[in-house]
């Protein structure tokens, strides 16, 4: 991630991840409003608009807006009920908490000179060690040691068990790893890239219209890395989920 | 590894999410923002759009009930209205069969009467017939009869009454 300083080209793509205080210029301490507790309450916003405005009117026949929130809702229903089962739909409001943050803010990290928090492994670290603590203490307090079993493939012979235990017990705790760098890498390096070729448009003339190009096709492939993200986080927490509250059959 | 006072600059040396100065902010924001939004779901717009849901999913069931209840209905007044278009039918024409037995019965009694009336007719005209017959030979022998008698009384002869009457009466025989 180099950056290049002088020279007429200067291209800071980190730049746009710095966190920044909202007021003055003083050290960040843990309470301090910054440009993440800023976004962060927009996506709040944005959730209330999008899932309570909208409906208010609790029509029968839907407006636009409450056909939106209606897709979200089944959407992340039906992937809660298909995939962690119907055990999981207790979970339904935490998995689309996650859901409606990671998709929004991905999303609100798209407008230009916004902040990406999901771009920050701070918060999809947090977001899936939530994940992880969840389906751990779920897993234990529903079925005891039983829990265990998971890692103890029943269907491997006898001999390869343990050798498959040691590989499920690794993976396992590699999961929250893979769950938020995954989404958080994702980001950052679109952006990034992004970031680097408007760095180039700048410096380049009339050529610039090669780099702009770019940044629109990158654009556009950034919305779909956006809406996938937030879909394969969300799917993998209910897998995660299937563990904990579903029958042990893979 | 950015340091601070960089960071405050503005200016990102490295990676600024590997900046682990800003993280106890970052998750203090995160877990505000979750408990938030989780709040306003679970709270508010989950149960509502749960509700709109389910509310829909109810009507439509209903109308469709009801669709069927009305096809079913629809389905049972074609069938009555098939029943009674049949039985008028049938009535009909029992009333046509009837109709044409009664005309059948006075027609044939009306042929009946009109045979007897021609057949009494016929036999007095026959009767009437005869007689005239009868009357025309007798008529025939009397005038043959009376001519014979004026022939001979004008030929000069004395006629005998009774010669002539047999003589024509031979002659009518023959």
């Amino acid at each position: 991630m180099a950056t290049e300083e002088g020279s007429g080209l200067a291209i800071h793509p980190m730049d746009q991840f710095v966190v920044k205080p909202l007021f003055g210029d003083g050290p960040i301490q843990w309470y301090t409003p910054t440009n993440v507790t800023l976004w962060m309450a927009i996506a709040v916003l944005a959730v209330v608009a999008l899932l309570v405005l909208s409906t208010r009117r609790r029509a029968i026949v839907p407006s636009r807006g409450q056909s939106v929130a209606e897709l979200f809702y089944g959407f992340i229903h039906k992937m809660v009920e298909d995939v962690a089962g119907h055990e999981a739909l207790k979970f339904f409001p935490y998995i689309m908490t996650l859901f409606m943050f990671v998709f929004l803010s991905n999303m609100l990290g798209l407008i230009p000179m916004s902040f990406t928090t999901t771009s920050h492994i701070a918060v999809t670290v947090v977001l899936a060690l939530l994940v992880f603590l969840t389906v751990t203490l779920v897993g234990l307090y529903r079925k005891g040691l039983g829990f265990l079993a998971m890692f103890w493939v029943t269907s491997a012979p006898l001999a390869l068990r343990p050798v498959l235990a040691v590989i499920e017990v690794v993976s396992y705790f590699v999961r929250p790893v893979s769950h938020s760098v995954r989404l958080g890498g994702n980001l950052l390096a679109g952006h990034a890239v992004i970031k680097v070729f408007a760095g180039f448009a700048g410096a380049m003339g009339v050529a610039s219209v090669v780099p702009i190009a770019a940044i629109m096709a990158m654009y556009g492939l950034e919305l779909l890395v956006a809406a996938v993200q937030a879909y394969v986080f969300t799917i993998l927490t209910c897998v995660y989920l299937r563990d904990a509250v579903g029958d042990a059959h893979h | 590894m950015a340091t601070e006072a960089t960071a405050e600059a503005g200016k990102a040396v490295g990676m600024p999410q590997l900046d682990f100065s800003t993280w106890p902010n970052q998750i203090f924001w995160l877990l505000v923002t979750l408990v938030v939004i989780y709040l306003v779901l679970s709270k508010v717009a989950l149960p509502r759009i749960g509700a709109v849901l389910a509310d829909r999913k109810s009507t439509i069931t209903n109308d469709l009930a009801a669709a069927e209840e009305l096809k079913q209905k629809a389905v049972e007044a074609e069938k009555a209205y098939n029943d009674a278009l049949a039985n008028a039918r049938t009535e009909a024409a029992k009333i046509i069969a009837a109709a044409k037995a009664e005309i059948q019965k006075d027609l044939d009694a009306a042929t009946a009467r009109a045979d007897a009336e021609i057949a009494a007719k016929t036999a007095e005209s026959e009767k009437s017939i005869a007689a005239i017959r009868d009357g025309a030979a007798a008529a025939v022998a009397e005038v043959a009869r009376d001519t014979a008698v004026e022939l001979v009384t004008a030929l000069g002869g004395s006629a005998d009454a009774n010669a002539v009457s047999a003589a024509v009466a031979a002659r009518l025989k023959g």
